[in-house]
């Protein structure tokens, strides 16, 4: 894993493009401090920074083509790529290096752009065609691996982070508040918006050409698909699906452990790390070294399961113990990496889980993220199911009581109260027959956060319909899916990808140097997912019915009949201690500091603060807009107060 | 203080984060305006029962209750009336 950062565009010399190079680059260096690289010519500039995983001697970048015309940084891992050099190398091409990186440059002299359809990974590219003068920027097709870029001074930018953009020109450093509302609303701004004005970020599934000219052409080349609702399972029966979906995570796991340092892998107690554990116990040679985090609350904590797994598999486990007191301290480090508002703490321990990862000599981690996008597994999806059901009787008193089975790990649970739980869920029933129908809930409490905004910037705003606003991103086929396959399109196309794959994923591990990977991604197991008819996904209300009958004897039954627990963390409690709140976060919260920033009103803000700290908020929406707005302030703090003074 | 004084003051504060008293009509449904959800609720409640000394079954936690501030006075004279 590795930073890769550039620019296409003329420099006064090639001392100075070198300079520029090195600066961004040196931004970077937490995501690959084992060694750096350059390659300059004429309109281009190219730097990587290096985690060294697969062919740790030769597999330095930026690389060329044998002729040395094409030249490429790239940030990631190409899992298939020993199968992809055997059939090149029978195709007639010769190879200097056992990496994989190498791979993709001849890959692109055979197929041209088409070389990343051919390509199973995680991954983000920057290849130069010199012949042609043309730039291709390629994100992976998922958005584990990032990608920004802004055009500013004649040039074209890129860089695996939004630091390394500012870096070379920090006056620039500016929150768009446009992107701001998405990020407080969705939980990440959409692709490409980002919260930093003018900066851009390189869709998933995607490939962006810049032409000699500079002009840029967008294609996707991949996204979520899933057949037209009612069409027949491609099986001849569940067992046999079953029996399918068995040996594609036995091969998804297989391909990802394929490193040339020791693979570790995290186990939080559920079902999905719990599986990729078992698969690699039960299928490969590999050495079983377990990594997760417990909680002093019990709301969150889950190590009882954990230790059950450990047991059960014999791994060798380091378990971190998360204080809350840990989570406000480490904060404002998490959101520099992040460089995007986060509504939740959660991220902030996997941030520290992944420094005892690399403490323990190990540079990456196999985990379960994504089963539950693929699979259907997070209560969003039974709680949609649950009011589509009432939704064809509204008179019905029995139909909405089923919402009281969801969310039993809530202490202060959405559900609680029956007759409010009625009124609530019932809200948003006008959008039953749109693709956004799932979220409107999730939305509507994250979008409370906009109440703090300040006049001005609801002014700029104006009257922003979030809903519209999304839809306009899916695809016009979207609602000839089954209500399921909507569900888990806009499930992943805005969570998963905005959020779970970047503060919580990439940014969390990379922050110290490790790779996370994540087999349930493996795009074979995504469109074998898709295929799924939805009641093979959720049975009833059991949610990843197929997966637990695929692993069922891989695991105890305690962890096999688990209902899903989101993971969670300790949120607007992290911050204070004993009515007192942490130095950094009276600072940025006072009063005098809200109003210069002018995002959000300082009177409503005030208010917020008080019932946080007298330990009276409970709900989501009052500790999501606590910690967005906390957030918010520490980028401005981080980046914008920084480039301006 | 009076009891409508007392809830209104609460619900700007601890719910609508304002000192805009126009922003709260007092038959204004507040889960129409998002000012609470079903977890909102049970800060209505254990603030009534801190504020007024009465006990509230959940039975009793409905909207006929609890979606306006005028139904909210009305609820809460009506306990402290049984007591």
């Amino acid at each position: 894993m590795c930073g890769i950062a550039g620019f296409l565009g003329s420099a006064v010399s090639s001392h100075a493009a070198r300079s520029d190079l090195e600066t961004m680059i040196a931004t970077l260096s937490h995501r690959g401090p084992d060694a750096s690289g350059f390659h300059v010519d004429e309109g281009i500039g190219l730097a990587h920074s290096r985690l060294a995983v697969i062919d740790l001697v030769n597999g330095d970048q930026p690389m060329s083509n044998p002729r040395g015309n094409v030249w490429i940084t790239f940030n990631g891992e190409i899992f298939n790529y020993i199968e992809l050099r055997k059939s090149l190398q029978a195709m007639g091409h010769h190879f200097r290096t056992e990496s994989d990186t190498e791979v993709i440059v001849h890959l692109y002299d055979r197929y041209g752009d088409r070389f990343v359809e051919h390509l199973n990974g995680q991954f983000a590219i920057a290849l130069w065609d010199a012949g042609r003068k043309r730039l291709l920027l390629v994100r992976d097709r998922v958005g584990i691996r990032p990608l920004f870029y802004r055009r500013s001074g004649g040039r074209l930018w890129f860089a695996s982070e939004i630091k390394a953009l500012h870096a070379t020109q920090p006056e620039q450093a500016r929150i768009d508040v446009h992107g701001l509302v998405q990020a407080l609303t969705f939980w990440a701004a959409v692709e490409p918006d980002t919260v930093f004005a003018g900066v851009r970020n390189l869709p998933p599934g995607h490939l962006l050409a810049i032409d000699n000219d500079g002009r840029e052409k967008l294609t996707r080349y991949w996204d979520w698909s899933f057949p037209e609702h009612g069409t027949p399972a491609p099986f001849a029966s569940f067992d046999q699906a079953v029996g399918s979906l068995r040996e594609l995570l036995v091969d998804a796991v297989r391909l990802q452990l394929r490193a040339d340092v020791p693979v570790g892998a995290y186990l939080s107690g559920g079902l999905d790390s719990s599986a990729i554990v078992a698969l690699i116990r039960n299928y490969t040679d590999t050495p079983l070294r377990t990594f997760s985090v417990a909680f002093e609350d019990a709301e969150f904590d889950e190590s009882s399961h954990q230790q059950t797994m450990v047991r059960h598999l014999g791994t060798e486990h380091t378990m971190l113990n998360c204080r809350r007191e840990d989570i406000g301290a480490a904060f404002p480090r998490l959101v520099s990496h992040a460089e995007a508002p986060v509504l939740r703490t959660a991220a902030v321990p996997l941030m520290l889980l992944s420094a005892r990862v690399r403490e323990a000599g190990y540079k990456v981690v196999l985990t379960g993220e994504g089963a539950d996008e693929v699979f259907a597994g997070y209560d969003l999806f039974k709680e949609a199911k649950v009011r589509r059901f009432w939704a064809r009787q509204p008179e019905s008193r029995l139909r909405p009581k089923l919402l009281g089975r969801l969310y039993g790990y809530l202490e202060s649970s959405p559900v609680a109260n029956p007759a409010f739980a009625r009124a609530f869920f019932g809200q948003g029933m006008d959008y039953l027959d749109r693709p956004v129908f799932a979220h409107m809930p999730r939305w509507t409490t994250s979008q409370r956060a906009l109440g703090f905004l300040s006049d001005e910037v609801r002014a700029s705003v104006g009257d922003w319909d979030a809903a519209a606003f999304h839809e306009k991103t899916l695809p016009p086929e979207i609602m000839r899916w089954s209500p399921l396959s909507r569900d888990q399109y806009v499930e992943a196309k805005s969570l998963m990808g905005g959020y779970l794959l970047s503060a919580q994923g990439d940014r969390a591990a990379m922050a110290n140097s490790v790779e996370g990977r994540y087999p349930f991604l493996d795009h074979r197991l995504i469109e074998f997912g898709s295929r799924l008819p939805p009641q093979w996904k959720i049975r009833g209300l059991t949610e990843k019915h197929i997966l637990r009958r695929a692993v069922a004897d891989l695991l105890p039954e305690s962890i096999l009949n688990r209902s899903k627990q989101p993971y969670r963390a300790p949120d607007s409690s992290s911050f204070f201690t004993q009515g007192k709140p942490l130095d950094y976060v009276a600072d940025l919260l006072g009063g005098d500091r809200i109003r210069r920033a002018g995002y959000f009103d300082a009177v409503r803000v005030g208010l917020l603060f008080e019932k946080c700290r007298a330990g009276r908020a409970n709900g989501f929406a009052d500790n999501q807009a606590f910690v967005g707005i906390l957030s918010t302030m520490l980028l401005d703090d981080q980046f914008v107060s920084q480039g301006s003074s | 203080m009076s009891i409508e004084t007392k809830i209104r003051h609460y619900i700007l504060e601890n719910l609508m984060f304002t000192d805009d008293e126009s922003r709260l009509p007092n038959d204004a449904s507040l889960l129409d305006r998002g000012v609470i959800d079903s977890t909102g609720v049970l800060e209505i409640v254990m603030f009534l029962e801190d504020e007024f000394a009465i006990k509230i079954k959940d039975s009793e936690m409905l909207p006929e209750n609890f979606d306006s501030v005028d139904k909210l006075v009305a609820f809460v004279l009506r306990l402290q009336a049984a007591a």
